[in-house]
């Protein structure tokens, strides 16, 4: 009893009418994701002048020796955008394995064989992608087709459940007619989101960031190559672009920008919100490779008169800089910097303890601009999480992280 | 208008590397081979060949470079995608057996060229195998090709050469340009001989692939066409200046037939000693370089043909087919060198009938998939420029079958 079949034992299998006459053979099958993710709906004859599709439930049985119809109204193929078609559109074709967090290429397909109200009925099972399947559709058609089942069965399988793949395709209007949601991409860390996308293609890959949520587009980008970012965001609309911009921490969006032409990173600063638009602008002016362009405008601060009470109360109004910020820095009136105190040590103190008596003694910082080696420098002899910047006046300007230092370490 | 010249320029350097390797590797020892005979046995004749060669290169490798910068993907993951797997597997399985022989031949360069120095290849074939493995398994993209372009520069020992024989400058300049044909059999021969290695399958590959692994998007084309049409120009230079050198040296003296690169290079030592050392190091350097960049590049190609892990920045671990076929090669490759009585030239020549069986089928697809407007989008060949890149697809491969006959005449003669 035959409980599976593979996608290149069905091209090419004799299809007979009622009467058991020959119609043709199967040249290629069709899924219509937006009725049915599994089920391959559509069986497309190549008989003679013209392409015949047959639909699901014409079919009485599916055997390797060929497929019997049960109707015989059977319609010419015509395009259409709303198939799934195995064998253009999914076969030698990278997808994304979701579970595997890769990109790979299908090589076969595993449908499970069902009966549905007393007739044969394919769904998609796995995509193979592994030296069995190679080996399957490379002998296919050259030696007959129970004999391949049987030389495969000791080369090991590699398969992707159909739940996991993430077909890739380019065109936004097909992507909605064929059904493809981005969810699991984006409930995916982004940093292997980041690293998928490094291995796609230029135009999938654009296809791809052009309908995720900005929020995840902007955390996987962050931790993309930076030339990759920026050919992506020039190929995005500038809304969208403007869009994940936002949502990026500010020196790294500035970092992108910097990597565009001007003409266009205007027009996306253009796009974007004043506030975070100021943010960035500001970033740009400092040169690259100094403190200015490390820094980011997103920190915590508070009075130097302020308490423990106080300074959680502040950070309460900064939710978005939360998973980054290590310490709160404290200023005058003059906006000046005048102490720093690590996180972890508001909660020694009790809301009334003043801040001024938890801070660290000895306080570093740097002149924006300070050269990038001088800045690791100091990062490293005085084992830094955080490094304030400031002005020529003594004033607080930006903060350099920890993981901006890392970044450049490993680019070197 | 300054600033986008910086603009510009800074690009320039960044996408720096590839097209310069590809074209350089192209005069591996096989190549410095030919062009040696070339200058030995015709002078200053042959010449004129450089120039369409150049342009059929230029042609050629816009192309690949074209394609890996708009579509970010290899050459064989493009076949794969529009003609299947099996086409792509057996491409891939001529590649493999093409690049195996082409291995061959550079460690026979690199054994031959110290051995002038009097060391035993037992030693410097082992050693020079274990550093191109090294090398890449070792390294990471970026200091990979810090090396590779440092090692292209070691390319100006043939210039240095050149220069050192005092060869007849205005002689060189003339048949640069003034087309001479012999109609004598060994001249045709070697003149299909010139064009027919000059434009290589693994080429078209590896290009394409260290495009893309670069990272050079179509945004940054432009300059990335500039750096691959000077690294053709490079190539033609020095293949000059070895043609130069031999036929100041040798076929000025005595035209003859030469044995192999170093018996080209004991042709200098009259002209002084630097001039015969700095062409065997040319010679050296040349062969450890292909030897590097071949399997490595077949390694690359097959397995994103094929759908394996693939990448120098990988472990061996997440790519061991790619680490496993690489090692491969180099093994093999180096390892038959060892054997005596092992019949290289015949393994060579039938390398040259591998090419030339596969090369036709590379650029046929290449030309297919070029004008895809649904795989390049805007950056589809024109109508005049296709109408040129047929003509050079066909002039290659027309000149290809016939150094395939050939070769295969040579083998079973």
């Amino acid at each position: 009893m035959l409980d599976h079949l593979f996608f290149t034992e069905l091209v090419g299998l004799k299809v007979y009418d009622l009467k058991g006459r020959k119609l043709g053979r199967v040249r290629d099958a069709a899924i219509v994701p937006l009725v049915n993710a599994f089920r391959v709906d559509r069986y497309l004859l190549g008989g003679g002048w013209a392409w015949l599709s047959v639909r699901h439930d014409q079919i009485q049985t599916i055997s390797l020796e060929g497929i019997w119809l049960r109707d015989e109204q059977l319609t010419p193929y015509h395009r259409d955008d709303y198939m799934l078609r195995l064998e253009r559109d999914l076969l030698d074709q990278q997808i994304i394995d979701v579970e595997g967090r890769k990109v790979v290429r299908v090589t076969d397909v595993t449908f499970q064989r069902v009966q549905v109200n007393g007739h044969d009925e394919l769904r998609v099972q796995e995509v193979d992608i592994g030296l069995r399947s190679m080996f399957r559709r490379l002998v296919q058609g050259v030696l007959p087709r129970p004999l391949i089942r049987r030389m495969m069965m000791p080369i090991p399988v590699n398969s992707i459940r159909w739940e996991f793949c993430n077909i890739l395709e380019s065109d936004p209007q097909r992507r909605l007619r064929l059904n493809i949601s981005t969810r699991a991409l984006e409930a995916m860390h982004p940093a292997d989101l980041a690293d998928i996308v490094e291995e796609l293609g230029a135009s999938d890959r654009e296809a791809l960031f052009g309908s995720l949520d900005s929020e995840v587009a902007a955390e996987a980008l962050s931790e993309i190559d930076p030339d990759i970012q920026a050919s992506i965001l020039e190929s995005l609309s500038e809304e969208k672009a403007a869009e994940i911009i936002e949502e990026m921490d500010p020196d790294e969006a500035a970092d992108v920008l910097a990597e565009m032409e001007e003409a266009r990173s205007d027009a996306i600063l253009e796009e974007m919100d004043d506030e975070p638009a100021h943010d960035v602008e500001e970033l740009l002016e400092h040169s690259e490779d100094s403190a200015g362009g490390l820094m980011t405008t997103e920190y915590v601060t508070v009075p130097h008169t302020a308490t423990v009470g106080e300074a959680v109360a502040a950070m309460k109004g900064h939710d978005y800089a939360l998973e980054s910020t290590n310490t709160v820095f404290l200023i005058d009136a003059d906006e000046r910097l005048w102490g720093a105190v690590p996180i972890a040590r508001l909660f020694l103190g009790d809301p009334v303890v003043p801040l001024a008596s938890l801070q660290d003694e000895r306080l570093v910082s740097v002149p924006v601009k300070e050269q990038q080696e001088r800045v690791i420098a100091i990062f490293d002899k005085y084992n830094l999480v955080a490094l304030p910047v400031v002005d020529s006046s003594k004033r607080l300007i930006g903060v350099i992280t920890a993981d901006d230092i890392i970044a450049i370490l490993r680019q070197n | 208008m300054f600033k986008r010249l910086k603009y510009h320029i800074a690009v320039f350097f960044s996408v720096i590397g590839p097209g310069f390797i590809t074209a350089v590797v192209d005069n591996d020892a096989g190549g410095i081979f030919t062009y040696s005979q070339a200058g030995a046995k015709y002078g200053y004749l042959p010449l004129w060949t450089l120039l369409p060669i150049m342009a059929l290169l230029i042609v050629t490798q816009e192309m690949c470079s074209r394609m890996g910068a708009v579509t970010g993907k290899g050459l064989s993951d493009l076949i794969r995608e529009e003609f299947g797997l099996r086409t792509t597997f057996f491409v891939m399985m001529a590649l493999v057996a093409a690049n195996l022989t082409n291995v061959m031949a550079n460690f026979a360069g690199i054994a031959s060229s110290l051995e002038l120095f009097g060391i035993s290849r037992y030693i410097t074939v082992p050693i020079g195998a274990l550093i191109v493995w090294m090398l890449v398994v070792k390294g990471t993209y970026a200091s990979v090709e810090r090396i590779f372009l440092f090692a292209t520069a070691i390319y100006i020992c043939y210039i240095v050469s050149g220069v050192m024989v005092k060869p007849d400058w205005k002689e060189a300049a003339l048949y640069s340009v003034k087309p001479v044909l012999l109609f004598e059999p060994a001249y045709i021969t070697l003149l299909i001989g010139m064009v027919g290695t000059s434009v290589a399958p693994w080429m078209q590959f590896y290009l394409q692939a260290a495009i893309v692994e670069k990272g050079v998007s179509a945004k940054e084309y432009a300059e990335s066409r500039i750096e691959v049409i000077v690294g053709c120009v490079v190539m033609t230079v020095i293949a000059f200046f070895i043609i130069v050198a031999c036929a100041g040296a040798i076929w000025s003296v005595a035209p003859r037939d030469i044995k192999d690169s170093t018996d080209a290079a004991l042709g200098l030592k009259p002209f002084g000693e630097y001039a015969y050392l700095l062409f065997c190091a040319g010679l050296l350097n040349a062969s450890l370089f292909a030897a590097c960049i071949l399997p490595l590049s077949t390694a690359y190609t097959v397995c994103e043909g094929l759908g394996f892990e693939s990448g120098v920045n990988k472990q061996w671990n997440e790519a061991p087919v790619f680490y496993g076929l690489f090692t491969l090669l180099i093994v093999i490759g180096g390892g038959v060198i060892l054997i005596p009585g092992f019949p290289l030239v015949r393994m060579i020549l039938l390398s040259q009938v591998l090419n030339g069986v596969l090369l036709p089928f590379v650029l046929i697809y290449m030309t297919i998939i070029v004008n895809k407007k649904a795989i390049m989008r805007d950056w589809t060949n024109s109508r005049a420029y296709n109408a040129v890149a047929w003509t050079a697809v066909a002039v290659m491969i027309g000149l290809t079958v016939a150094l395939v006959g050939i070769s295969l005449r040579d083998i079973s003669g």
